[in-house]
């Protein structure tokens, strides 16, 4: 069973990297209709083989699949491994992973129908497939690095795919450079974890844990902090970056920047959510810090509210959704702070479906209207796509938390979760989960109307050749409303409630909120009930009639609105001022110091003094000693007769010894 | 431990003196009527046409080189035949072997031409 | 009179009767130039590695009354050796029917030379190491000579000869002296005695002096390094290429046979030695190499430099230090060899691409060829994860574990230096306007030769365990 299950995942993650490999090194030759021929049947395959490995998992109970593959290096008793870690989480996530992914590289064909870096960019996704996967089977910290970094580098070569759009370039390095903040954090955690523990494998690591609850560690001045709670901030830091938290969260409205696909499949359903599945995956660990936890739980809760307040007065369809993005990645920060890591899973996995879903579903209408990302320039689209509009309601409405959708199960397990914990900062978390409900049911509604509804806004040209979407975009659109209206149904009785984590995630008792929610949990039908009479539902529908009254019904409203709160407004436009004050303080900032350095620093000491100083001195000094090579022969010989005589000269010190051995002089 | 090396002194000590004896003998004793014939230049029944420092035909080097090869080969063989019954069969054939090394070098240089003057 | 354990020598008795064979055959084709000298060269290579590969048992047997010994380290060295020189005949011929030099004799001279280092390499006797170097050398220095036409290949030659000459001198008369304090000329007796006897230590170490002289030379470390600058630059490269070698991985399993196997006694002595010769070397390799313009003279420095650090795991005085030194005298041999071999690939009938100009937008001509040779360099740089940086790695942890510190930061400053002139090359390759703007010529072959040659440098330094275990192995009693 095991080697079977090697062998699977050994296609999983090889399948998509051939495909990547095949698109990228002979995309010329295979013709576009080659990349994407070559890079799908990949994925394909990769998906098949994550059902193979998940349906081994979960239904026929295989046991827990740790195997060490290759090993890489071993220095001073530390190996280091490539190997795989397979229970319930990672089956789950690879499945989310590869089917999603398999259904943006058919989307793809679609959207980027025209663009001449066609074979480039199927090469880059089926990349980020493999590298995602790499992250999530990863059975020790190096390859979650490497997987980690691997999927950081193709965010920003696609974030950068149209190179030659200036606002491209910055948005790309942008999350580059946002990334690095975390990725140093992350590895300060990583080397931490390999300083006390002597360890980067998973179950080593998370078996030495406990004993390191006393442990402190002076970070600076004279504050003592425990080993447990730096690791797992320092760690959880990186997940800020990856995940987009408060304040690392300034790159992902950026990165839309990239080709909507792009949007869908990294930016939304996968790669954000690696920093959620990196802290349930060291559950163990966190566990034993409730100081990383309340972190946690109050980052989350911010970025869940205040990054849902932004989407209400974005303009550009996708900076919308990226916006919604941002908030749900808080709501399953919030999930883990209050230990519900299980809530988290579920909220990723369906945010993955309906997302994506909200994603393509821009992107057909971006195609629609041939690259206009406007809002104000769109409505009453529902007449010319129809599919496009059943299926982009439907994400809404998962979005929202409609009852019996699956992000209504998800979203309100979370809500509950948090409502139950006891850390200090559930307060605060409660009620920010509580209002972003109602913004996010608004700004997810005002897309609807503005796009679908309302006004019709398109300009006369463009509506000329408005059609629906080809087959291929449709299709995907169409997959991915099922598990995004569905899955919660089926899902959450075993997910949250039948300990299908156990062999992967470890709650410690006193945290369990889930298993204390579990108590009051009878069924699906109850669970839909309670929500009726709980105010997440009503906020919802309070943020859709707002959403109804104000772009529907009197389309002038926000405007008016807008003038007269005047500060909020601007505020509220200018992100709360997160991009000035970075532009102003670290970016201005550091070129200054950068300047003052390179001014100081480097062209006089460095460049100056040492670079060149020593640079001119080793020239000087090696054009001086070049002479001795004079070509001559004789120099040459005399310059072996010089070391021998030194060598003797030094070595043989007991010369009377020698020369009385000759006989030529006295034994002393 | 140095007086083992005693006889090997005598040797030399000999040998120098025979030299130096033998020159000066001849230099004392021989009787000295120089005539015009006699004092011309002699070199290996050449005239003496040219500064002593000439070139030589570097063909004269090569046969010089290879008359050396096979005489040192004879210098190889003499002992050999002469210990043949105490080192057997397989000194026997490491001889063979040697002289087949020196055949093959042999028909090398027999075939580049080594061995003709022009 | 006994020949004992002949078949211990079978790799060389095929060698030997393989080459004769290749020479007469050779002499009775009628066309020399494309005649079959190459190929039944390289099919006694092959012939020859295989037969390694057959006699290799892995633990230490004696042949012909003891002169003859092979372990562990034998086997893998003479199958390195033979797989190298594979690599170094076939870039060679390129070369020299490129410069339409081509001769029978090159690779019957290189099948000796072969030969010559596979004796040094099984030497078990002070005479054997003799004999073994001598072969090697004298046909090195043939070699070096077979472009007859060109002066600077003439000079470099003598050089070479006479140099070499008062070298094995200065070896010879070293053995002698050992012999006379010993009494013997077998390697094991030798520190036998000198283990036994604290008599003679003073006349030991005199002749300690000059052995080691032998191996300096040979090896190519300072001040015993002058030959090497000018007969690398005035050899045609393909001689260059093949003396960069294979040869050094000779010359240091007879710096081992000498000074381990047989002077293992007088262990705090040499080591004091090489400490010397590895910090001049390093020193005046890496600093000397910036000065120079000509890529054939700049890698020479470079290889002092390189036999610098590889003396280091010598000082090391340890089985890890010995197995370091190896791993690095191979990924030294795969890395020069690759070098050469694209200025080989670069150059035309007339015209070496020996300036550093040569290289100049050598990315934008063919940027598959400036991948290569930016491997080679990062490699010889020591830059991870190539294997060059690993060969500096094990031998830098044995020397710290063998408590020489500061020799250790020594040298990471000086590969430091040296890291100038190889990122250089790669600044001239990628940065810089090409001279000429065509694709340079090469066959398939050649091309998907050095690729491999190239790549394997970047594969194995992504697993570097494999080799390293191999070395070790070859070390561990």
């Amino acid at each position: 069973m095991a080697d079977y299950l090697t062998t699977l995942c050994l296609i999983v993650v090889l399948a998509p990297l051939t495909g990547s490999m095949l698109a990228g090194l002979f995309g010329s030759a295979l013709g576009r209709a080659g990349a994407h021929w070559v890079t799908i049947i990949g994925v394909a395959i990769a998906t098949l083989a994550s059902a193979l490995v998940f349906k081994a998992q979960v239904f026929d109970g295989a046991a827990v699949l740790n195997v060490n593959l290759y090993e890489w290096a071993a220095l001073g008793g530390i190996s280091f491994n490539i190997g795989f870690l397979v229970d319930s989480l990672t089956a789950t996530m690879m499945l989310v992973v590869t089917f999603v992914s398999w259904m943006i590289h058919v989307y793809t064909i679609g959207y980027m129908h025209d663009d001449p870096g066609y074979q480039r960019f199927f090469s880059y996704i089926s990349l980020f497939t493999f590298a995602m996967l790499m992250l999530i089977m990863a059975n020790n910290f190096l390859q979650l690095f490497f997987g980690w970094e691997a999927v950081g580098l193709v965010s920003y070569l696609l974030i950068g795919f149209w190179f030659k759009r200036e606002s491209a370039i910055f948005a790309n390095m942008k999350a580059f450079l946002v990334n690095r903040v975390g990725d140093f954090g992350f590895l300060i955690g990583i080397a931490a974890i390999l300083f006390y523990t002597g360890s980067l494998n998973y179950t080593t690591v998370f078996a030495v844990v406990p004993s390191l609850t006393g442990t402190t560690i002076n970070v600076f001045g004279n504050a003592d902090w425990s080993v447990l709670s730096f690791i797992c901030i320092a760690l959880f830091i990186g997940a800020m970056g990856k995940s987009a938290q408060v304040p690392l969260h300034v790159w992902l409205p950026d990165s839309m920047e990239g080709p909507t696909p792009i949007s869908a499949l990294i930016h939304a359903a996968t790669m954000v959510t690696a920093g959620i599945f990196m802290v349930a995956r060291m559950s163990p660990l966190f566990e034993l810090s409730e100081a990383a936890l309340t972190f946690i739980l109050v980052i989350g809760a911010t970025t869940a509210l205040f990054m849902g307040l932004l989407g209400v007065v974005q303009h550009d369809i996708k900076r919308v959704i990226a916006y919604s993005t941002l908030s749900q990645l808080g709501y399953m920060t919030v999930a883990l702070g209050a230990s519900a890591y299980s809530a988290a899973i579920f909220h990723l996995v369906t945010h993955a479906f309906f997302k994506a879903l909200l994603f393509l579903g821009a992107g057909s209408v971006i195609i629609a209207l041939h690259h206009e990302q406007d809002m104000r320039r769109m409505g009453r689209l529902s007449r010319f796509m129809p599919f496009t509009w059943l299926t982009m309601l439907a994400g809404t409405l998962a979005l929202v938390g409609f009852p019996g959708t699956s992000g209504f199960f998800s979203k309100d397990a979370i809500i509950e979760a948090v409502h139950l914990s006891e850390l200090p900062g559930a307060g605060y978390a409660y009620f920010c989960v509580l209002a972003g409900v109602f913004i996010t049911s608004l700004y997810s509604f005002r897309l609807l109307f503005l796009v679908f509804h309302g006004r019709d806004n398109v300009d006369s040209h463009a509506k000329g050749h408005l059609f629906e979407s080809p087959p291929v975009v449709v299709l995907p659109l169409l997959i991915l409303a099922v598990p995004s209206l569905l899955l919660g149904l089926v899902a959450i009785g075993p997910l949250l409630f039948g300990g299908y984590f156990a062999d992967a995630i470890h709650v410690a008792p006193a945290h369990d909120v889930l298993a204390r929610l579990g108590e009051d949990y009878h069924g699906v039908l109850g669970f839909m009930l309670h929500g009726l009479m709980t105010p997440p539902l009503w906020l919802a529908v309070a943020g859709f009639i707002v959403a109804w009254y104000c772009y529907q019904l009197r389309p002038e409203l926000p405007g008016r609105i807008a003038a007269a709160s005047g500060g909020l407004y601007r505020l509220l436009l200018n992100k709360y001022g997160f991009d000035d004050f970075n532009q102003a303080v670290f970016a201005r900032g550091a070129r200054g110091l950068g300047g003052l350095l390179w001014r100081i620093g480097d062209v006089r000491l460095i460049d100056g003094l040492i670079v060149n100083g020593s640079a001119n001195s080793v020239r000087r000094f090696s054009g001086l000693i070049r002479h001795a090579q004079s070509g001559f022969l004789y120099h040459y010989a005399f310059a072996m007769i010089v070391g021998l005589v030194l060598l003797l000269a030094l070595f043989v010190q007991d010369w009377p010894a020698l020369l009385a051995q000759y006989g030529l002089m006295q034994p002393r | 431990m140095l007086s083992n090396y005693l006889p090997i002194l005598i040797f030399l000590i000999i040998g120098l003196l025979m030299g130096v004896v033998m020159l000066a003998l001849g230099f004392i004793l021989s009787p000295r009527r120089p005539d015009a014939e006699k004092q011309s230049p002699y070199e290996c029944g050449f005239e003496a046409f040219e500064d002593a420092r000439m070139q030589f035909d570097v063909r004269y080097y090569l046969v010089a080189i290879l008359f050396i090869i096979f005489d040192l080969e004879i210098a190889f063989l003499f002992p050999w035949g002469v210990v043949l019954d105490q080192i057997g069969w397989a000194g026997f054939w490491a001889m063979m072997v040697f002289l087949g090394l020196l055949t093959v070098g042999f028909v090398y240089e027999w075939k580049k031409g080594a061995l003709e003057w022009e | 009179m006994s020949i004992d354990n002949l078949s211990l020598l079978l790799p060389e008795i095929a060698l030997l009767t393989l080459a004769c064979a290749t020479l007469m055959v050779d002499i009775f084709s009628n066309d020399p130039k494309h005649g079959p000298g190459y190929w039944l060269a390289q099919l006694t290579l092959l012939v020859t590695a295989v037969l390694v590969l057959v006699t290799y048992t892995g633990d230490s047997q004696y042949a012909m009354a003891g002169m003859f010994v092979s372990d562990a380290m034998s086997g893998l060295l003479k199958f390195a050796i033979c797989i190298i020189s594979l690599f170094a005949l076939f870039y060679s011929r390129e070369y020299l029917l490129r410069h339409d030099i081509i001769k029978g004799e090159y690779f019957v001279l290189g099948l000796f030379a072969v030969l010559g280092m596979l004796v040094m390499v099984s030497a078990n006797n002070l005479l054997t190491v003799y004999l073994g170097l001598e072969l090697l050398s004298l046909s090195l220095y043939a070699m070096v000579a077979i472009h007859r036409d060109s002066s600077s290949a003439s000079e470099a030659a003598i050089k070479y000869f006479v140099l070499g000459a008062i070298a094995s001198g200065m070896l010879l008369y070293g053995i002698s002296i050992l012999y006379g304090v010993t009494g013997s000329l077998e390697l094991g007796a030798v520190a036998q005695v000198l283990e036994g006897q604290s008599d003679y230590p003073t006349l030991a170490i005199f002749g300690l002096v000059f052995v080691l002289i032998g191996v300096a030379f040979k090896l190519g470390a300072v001040p015993f390094h002058m030959w090497l600058p000018d007969v690398y630059q005035g050899a045609p490269t393909a001689v260059t290429l093949f003396i960069g070698s294979a040869p050094k991985l000779a010359a240091f399993a007879m710096a081992i046979r000498l000074l381990v196997d047989g002077l293992g006694p007088l262990l705090p002595d040499w080591q004091q030695m090489l400490m010397i010769l590895a910090v001049l070397s390093m020193a005046t390799g890496n600093l000397i190499a910036i000065a120079q313009t000509n890529i054939k003279r700049m890698l020479a420095y470079s290889t002092i430099a390189h036999i610098g650090f590889l003396l280091l795991g010598l000082v090391a005085g340890n089985a890890g230090g010995y197995a370091g030194a190896m791993f690095y005298v191979i990924t030294y041999a795969l890395m020069s060899m690759g070098g050469f071999a694209m200025i080989i690939l670069l150059g035309r009938k007339g015209a070496e691409a020996d300036q550093l100009d040569d290289f100049s937008g050598l990315a934008e001509r063919s940027p598959w060829l400036a991948f290569l040779m930016l491997i080679l360099m990062f490699s010889m740089a020591g830059i991870p994860p190539f294997l060059g940086f690993w060969a500096k790695w094990f031998v830098l942890r044995e020397v710290i574990q063998a408590g020489f510190v500061w020799i250790a930061l020594l040298a990471v400053a000086f590969a430091i230096v040296g890291a100038f002139y190889y990122l250089r090359v790669v600044k001239l390759m990628y940065f810089d306007e090409p001279r000429e703007p065509d694709e340079p010529q090469c066959s398939t072959p050649l091309r998907t030769v050095l690729s491999v040659n190239g790549l394997s440098l970047l594969l194995l330094g992504l697993s570097p365990g494999l080799l390293m275990s191999l070395c070790m192995a070859a070390f561990s009693p």
